[in-house]
């Protein structure tokens, strides 16, 4: 079989690109949690929330480091694996990088040692600033990464002169049209990942009858948190998104949504059975009218349909895997605010811990601690493959893009080693993690200064 | 004097930010490799919590260094790193197992666990210590940069003895300044251990900077052309002998901080005098001179340049600012604690 090296940089930059991607989400939502365990510790002086600082710190510490280590291969993946990508887009793409480098990742890399170490070393102002730079550092973060992806997604700003993409605008590049909502639908699930790791964990601790009177605290706060990012999630973010996409990206909006023939009235489908060339949906169930009514606010409105487009000359991305992505993204996503919708009711009625019930909804708590990732590794496929083929949407083609002077034998041995490497790791954090959350927080050693 | 422009000024500050992290990651790197050397459990622990607060914040130098290349000169980012394509895929290798023996080595309470983080820990400083070397020494050598600007090389011709040499040498560069942050750091025997390494590793040091430099006029005699009259030599020179020649005396005298000093002025003085034998090259080709991937043809836009360059004096300050904050809330002596490493 003739090696294709192409595909096996695609594949690459889905592995690595993949795995990477589990770690951000969770340490930019925990570290907003611990911004407010932590001020609620130093502020009320409750050893409570100090101690739920120092155990999902350790998390958070964790977490980090699987980030840095992924990380790195991110920011060197578009020269070794995508050297024609970087030669065209380079003069535009390269500065998000390193601005992100520059104002985020030293921030939170910097500060992230102070608050882990710092505790007893510096005055508890400085500690909780120190938290506060980590999350302010790791947002910061997600928006430059999110300017970069987004201009591939909507570019502006440019012109194509010199055989290359240049910079015309750099407000242009940094405020392109999917940015603000990409980023605000992106915060909303880190926040959901974030808080329902931290209630998740808590839940664990009340069943094992460990810390309650920690475990209550920041499971309140993980419920009602969650509870707040899911809906933000739906509504603005996630509406506000679709409807950027519906403008901006029609194609990526019909195969989301599965609609092969453009249609007034268009109908938002909940389920169906897609199947490619010809493209088609089977099965489907929908509601008249809504999707039209939703990306144009008229549900009498043209919403284009895949056989559209074609016709209109635009190649269009995979049906199956865009549609099916994004219908697990939203009932995930419909999922979250049910779970939270519910603790935060339990809550209310105080009876969180105390019947069956509780218990079943404490065990199906901790059962959802990865399912944010999942619905953040879907999102992305929606993203990442709804553009295709494209890699710079509408200017440059992902076929075009990969480094013509590697060898696909090279490429292969790379994704070997990606996969032993990030297979051992991901099954070291998850023993570890598991190991963390088993030793529940510790007593306070009270530390000589 | 002329002006500078903003090619060169963008050349000049990627020079700092390799030359923070050669200075920064330099430590910990050597840190990494004398872990292999440890004597026993408690020395192994000195060295982690040594680094432990800092070392991703060094390390984000790096992946600065790569994002500013990537925005200020795209075509040596493209063609350099796709050409060096295994010798990367090695590096990132190694860096990801050295981030990961950091933070899993104290987490399970058994000797095969830890062993087998040590030598990750070791062997992931030890092969970047030695392969950002081989990257210079190629760099330096030229590589075979084709007239339409592409590059093609394999992994096995990166490997050649001059470029192996020189990575020798930064190998022993980075042994001798982690030696020295380790002496600065500690007490008693393990700092006179670390005292003897560093004037081990200085003397190795001293004779390979020799040797170097005389095989480099052999290897790449275009690498001297020009930069006779330059004054900037001469005073990167004085740094580099004044800086050497202190070593020693500092370690004598027990003043470790002050060696440690030392040493990250004699990095910076070489990272300095590469860079101006360099320039304006980036990448030399081996096939003609002429080919040579330039800080004028393979640069972003000036618009881009002007850009990042705003970026670059608004936020590096602030980067330094708060790195010799949280240095200077670490310093003094390493006391090992049960949240530690």
């Amino acid at each position: 079989m003739e090696l294709d090296p192409l595909l096996l940089s695609r594949l690459q930059f889905a592995l690595t690109i993949g795995f990477h991607f589990l770690f951000p989400p969770l340490t930019i939502g925990l570290a907003w949690l611990l911004v407010l365990v932590e001020w609620l510790g130093w502020r009320r002086g409750d050893d409570d929330y100090v101690r739920a600082g120092v155990f999902f710190g350790k998390i958070l510490g964790l977490t980090f480091a699987m980030g840095v280590a992924t990380g790195i291969v991110m920011e060197f993946q578009f020269g070794t694996n995508w050297a024609e990508y970087s030669r065209f887009v380079g003069d535009i793409f390269g500065a998000p990088l390193a601005v992100e480098a520059m104002f985020a990742f030293f921030m939170e890399s910097t500060f992230l040692g102070l608050y882990l170490f710092g505790r007893g070393k510096v005055s508890k102002a400085v500690h909780w600033f120190s938290i506060l730079m980590v999350a302010v550092g790791a947002t910061l973060s997600a928006f430059w990464i999110i300017v970069a992806n987004s201009w591939q997604q909507t570019p502006a700003g440019f012109v194509v002169q010199n055989n290359r993409a240049e910079l015309a605008d750099f407000w242009a590049v940094v405020f392109n049209p999917s940015t603000i909502p990409r980023f605000s639908h992106t915060m909303s699930a880190t926040i959901i990942a974030g808080a329902l790791l931290m209630a998740g964990i808590s839940a664990y601790l009340l069943l094992k009858d460990k810390e309650t009177a920690v475990a209550r605290k920041t499971l309140k706060i993980g419920l009602i948190v969650g509870l707040i990012a899911s809906m933000a999630a739906l509504f603005p973010t996630g509406h506000h998104h679709a409807q950027q996409v519906a403008r901006t990206q029609p194609e990526k909006l019909a195969a989301m949504e599965g609609l092969i023939h453009g249609r007034e009235n268009a109908p938002l489908t909940l389920i169906g059975i897609p199947s490619e060339e010809p493209p088609e949906l089977n099965f489907a169930i929908g509601v008249p009218g809504l999707l039209s009514w939703m990306a144009f606010g008229d549900a009498g409105a043209h919403v284009d349909g895949i056989e559209d487009l074609r016709a209109q000359g635009h190649p269009t991305p995979p049906l199956a895997i865009t549609f099916g992505s994004f219908h697990l993204m939203v009932g995930l996503g419909s999922f979250f605010i049910a779970l939270t919708g519910l603790g935060v009711l339990l809550l209310a009625m105080k009876r969180i811990d105390d019947s069956r019930i509780s218990r079943l909804f404490l065990s199906l708590l901790i059962w959802s601690i990865p399912l944010p990732l999942a619905a953040c590794q879907f999102g992305w496929i929606v993203a990442e493959v709804g553009r295709q083929p494209w890699v710079v949407y509408r200017l440059l083609r992902t076929s075009e893009a990969f480094s013509q002077n590697v060898a696909a034998g090279e490429i292969l041995f790379s994704i070997i080693m990606f996969g032993t490497i990030y297979l051992m790791l991901g099954v070291l954090y998850l023993f570890i993690l598991v190991k963390k959350i088993k030793q529940g927080p510790q007593p306070l050693v009270v530390k000589e200064i | 004097m002329r002006t500078m422009d903003l090619n060169t000024a963008w050349f000049l500050l990627i020079g700092v930010l390799l030359t923070g992290y050669a200075i920064l990651d330099g430590f910990d790197l050597g840190v990494g490799v004398l872990h292999l050397f440890a004597r026993d459990e408690r020395q192994r622990r000195i060295h982690l919590q040594a680094i432990g607060p800092v070392w991703d914040g060094n390390e984000v130098w790096l992946l600065t260094g790569g994002g500013a290349m990537f925005a200020a000169f795209p075509l040596v980012y493209a063609r350099v790193f796709s050409g060096f394509y295994l010798a990367f895929m090695l590096l990132l290798a190694a860096l990801i197992f050295r981030a990961a023996s950091i933070e899993f080595r104290g987490q399970v309470d058994n000797a095969g666990w830890r062993r087998f983080w040590d030598w990750a820990f070791g062997l992931g400083s030890l092969v970047p210590a030695l392969l950002y070397g081989v990257a210079i020494g190629n760099v330096v050598r030229g590589l075979p940069v084709a007239a339409d600007g592409t590059l093609n090389v394999s992994f096995l011709a990166l490997l050649n003895p001059y470029s192996l040499l020189v990575g020798v040498f930064g190998l022993v560069m980075f042994v001798m300044h982690g030696a020295a942050y380790l002496a600065a750091r500690t007490d008693g025997e393990l700092q006179q251990r670390m005292a003897r390494w560093t004037t081990g590793a200085w003397t190795v040091f001293v004779v390979l900077y020799l040797v170097v430099t005389v095989a480099t006029f052999f290897v790449a005699p275009y690498y001297f052309e020009g930069i006779q009259g330059n004054p900037l030599l001469w005073i990167l020179a004085a740094v580099l002998l004044g800086s050497i020649g202190y070593i020693p005396v500092a370690v004598n005298g027990k003043t470790f901080t002050r060696a440690f000093l030392a040493s990250a002025g004699a990095i910076a003085s070489l990272v300095g005098l590469f860079g101006l034998s360099l320039y304006p090259r980036m990448v030399p080709s081996s096939i003609d001179l002429s080919n040579s991937l330039t800080i004028y043809n393979a640069s972003s836009t000036p618009r881009t340049l002007t850009v990042m360059l705003i970026v670059a004096l608004i936020g590096m300050p602030l980067v330094i600012a708060y790195t010799v904050y949280v240095y200077r809330v670490f310093m003094g002596k390493i006391v090992i604690t049960k949240d530690g490493y």
